[in-house]
């Protein structure tokens, strides 16, 4: 598939959706009423962007407590989302998961763990549950470096590629889980090379290109749809926020200051607008339309969200079993 | 009612036959409950290690691999956590699997899928993804299977919001119940013991459903009521038989899930008879004599005449020496004599 106009439009729209929506809880978060720990994907949105920009709406997306720009990128409503937020009875799981459980059945997204690595194997058994129902479609989970540190990965690579199983491992390498950095943790740096040792084709390209994303996901989707089991995926990238919250973290030390400069300067959102303005793509005011629209899509979010009712002590107690 | 009747000897199951009632063993009634729901339900399909392999998971899985083929019988590397996330993921996709599990020892493997996953993730989603994934285990006994080839978790999993433990001690409630928990929609963890696969008992051929949380009264009887859970349900049997020489009269309460849990009846019959004896296969420390024997105390004060006494498994890792085992595991002379301590009566010391 070449990259149309289009497409390279709906990929920044995409980028700059996750990033709008973002930046906003950053704004308000200093409020108190947004009372859940939010896990920001700020600075690296191309990854979802462009993976997602091959996904059918039947396909299954499995996640993280960092899901936000999954979900948003595979076209999840932001009311339920920004309602979930505020633990508003209207969120996408009625208040009861908050800012690391996301879901959006409508759209096959199934749910998130804010257990590290505990997501990778749900996404493996989506993609069993297609083969054995012999569905086209295909299951996705994302999950990041922290999480090939566990066990249960090894696992899943495994069984996946036994089964040939329909599932696209997307490793977000952003090269900290919490404040370690890969280089406390592992011996051998690319994620991706663990695939092959289990029959798993992987590649590894630039996550701060949204276009390189792109083609990745392109060869990796492909490969899948046809039958031939399992890809991965892995994307070197960069968070610009703390693990956890509305603050860049090098100011507590926890990061060198002059790393985060570094990826700043490669920024996955202002990279493509430079992009697409040289292209002549972004011309008559293209940009800000963009962005309006986004801008009042989130605006009606928030207002949505601020005006639903807050769950009632009888809800606390549904939902457990069916 | 034959139903709940508890066949124990020789001659209960040729009094059975002769009324010309069904009777099959334990592992025969989970081998054809799972027959039925492979049959009857292409969404379910079974996976654990080795059930293909001829001897079947102690027989209760033998032949259908052969029957159903490979993809609804599925053998799995011996990876207990990430299967079970594999499993549980093809459940919120649509498909009920059972997962099957020799030892239940082999659970630890999986708590992060079960506890953080598996348990939490239709409330978490705010009741859009569900999760009816149903894990057979089969807790193991003597032989000096000793610390890890012996465990009984069920009390643990009742911890969890979320799951839903069964307990079945007869064949009637093996077959009844492992069809009522894969089609429940929920997490069930289906907990076996395997001195249990022998005992014959009524099994209708059709499919049918042991409703979830109702306790069956095992026997009826005026001075204690034994709460027994699992293979403690045949010990309480026999002891009631024996004390009933004595002149003493127990009523045995066989919950059959431990989560729903029938504290009703179990109250029902603490009323009448004033004192309570928890006979369970596993631990005694926190295990699930511990939460009935609370829940007791706490809705059924006024009507016990005695303290709760619990029968149980000491606070110690199963030991492998039989000269140990004997010590370790307790039965019919163990409820005795809480039940003649709580009468004050001759040897209950």
């Amino acid at each position: 598939m070449t990259l149309t106009p289009e497409i390279k439009l709906e990929l920044l729209r995409k980028m700059l959706r996750a990033r709008l929506f973002e930046e906003k809880i950053v704004a308000v978060y200093g409020e108190q009423e947004m009372k859940t720990p939010v896990h920001l994907y700020i600075g690296q949105e191309a990854v979802a962007a462009g993976v997602s920009q091959h996904l059918k709406p039947e396909d299954y997306v499995f996640s993280t407590h960092r899901n936000h720009g999954h979900y948003l990128s595979k076209g999840t409503d932001l009311k339920p989302i920004v309602a979930e937020l505020y633990g508003r009875a209207t969120g996408c799981a009625k208040g009861k998961g908050g800012s690391m459980h996301f879901v959006d059945t409508d759209k096959n997204c199934m749910g998130t763990s804010a257990i590290v690595g505990g997501s990778i194997p749900l996404g493996a058994g989506a993609a069993l549950a297609i083969k054995l129902k012999k569905e086209a479609r295909l299951a996705v989970t994302y999950f990041g470096d922290g999480a090939s540190d566990e066990g249960v990965l090894q696992e899943t690579l495994n069984f996946s590629a036994l089964k040939k199983l329909p599932v696209l491992f997307v490793c977000e390498n952003n090269f900290y889980a919490t404040n370690s950095h890969q280089r406390a943790r592992h011996a051998q740096g690319v994620i991706s090379k663990r695939a092959p040792a289990f029959g798993i084709p992987c590649e590894l390209a630039d996550g701060n290109d949204v276009e390189a994303v792109y083609a990745a996901a392109e060869k990796a989707v492909a490969h899948i749809r046809s039958g031939n089991g399992p890809y991965f995926l892995e994307f070197p990238t960069y968070r610009w926020k703390g693990h956890v919250g509305p603050d860049c973290d090098y100011e507590k030390g926890c990061r060198p200051k002059e790393e985060f400069l570094e990826w700043a300067k490669k920024c996955p959102v202002d990279a493509y607008v430079k992009k697409l303005s040289a292209a002549k793509l972004l011309s008559g005011g293209r940009l800000a339309e963009i962005k309006d629209a986004i801008n009042s899509e989130i605006t009606e979010a928030w207002n949505f969200a601020k005006a639903s009712p807050l769950p009632t002590p009888e809800d606390l107690c549904s939902d457990v079993y069916k | 009612m034959p139903w709940t009747k508890v066949l124990i000897d020789k001659q209960d199951f040729e009094a059975a036959e002769k009324n010309g009632l069904r009777n099959i063993s334990y592992r025969g009634a989970l081998l054809e409950a799972q027959r039925q729901l492979l049959k009857s339900s292409p969404e379910v399909y079974l996976i654990g290690e080795g059930i293909d392999d001829p001897g079947g998971v102690f027989g209760s899985t033998v032949g259908l691999a052969r029957e159903f083929g490979p993809e609804r019988v599925m053998d799995m590397p011996i990876a207990e956590n990430g299967l079970t996330g594999i499993a549980a993921g093809s459940a919120m996709c649509g498909l009920r699997p059972v997962m099957i599990h020799m030892r239940m020892d082999f659970l630890p493997m999986c708590l992060d899928q079960i506890v953080n996953h598996a348990a939490k993730w239709r409330y978490m989603t705010g009741g859009k993804v569900g999760v009816p994934l149903v894990i057979r285990s089969i807790i193991g006994r003597g032989w000096g299977s000793a610390a890890q080839h012996s465990q009984a978790l069920h009390g643990l999993f009742t911890h969890f919001a979320g799951l839903q433990v069964a307990v079945p001690a007869t064949p009637y409630d093996a077959k009844g119940l492992l069809i009522a928990a894969s089609r429940s929609g929920n997490p069930v963890m289906f907990c076996e013991h395997r001195w249990l696969y022998d005992f014959n008992g009524y099994v209708p051929e059709e499919m049918y459903e042991v409703p979830f949380g109702k306790a069956v009264v095992r026997k009826e009887g005026r001075d204690v009521t034994v709460v027994a859970v699992s293979l403690m349900v045949y010990e309480a049997v026999k002891a009631a038989r024996e004390l009933e020489k004595e002149g003493i009269s127990i009523e045995v309460i066989d919950p059959r899930t431990i989560k729903p849990l029938d504290m009703e009846t179990i109250l029902a019959s603490v009323k009448k008879t004033g004192r309570l004896v928890i006979a369970d296969a596993g631990n005694i420390m926190t295990g699930i004599s511990a939460e009935i024997a609370a829940q007791a105390a706490e809705h059924g004060f006024a009507s016990l005449k005695a303290p709760v006494l619990r029968v149980g498994l000491p606070d110690v890792p199963t030991p492998a020496s039989y000269a140990l085992e004997k010590v370790f595991y307790p039965g019919v002379a163990g409820i005795k004599q809480a039940v003649k301590k709580l009468l004050g009566a001759g040897d209950g010391k």
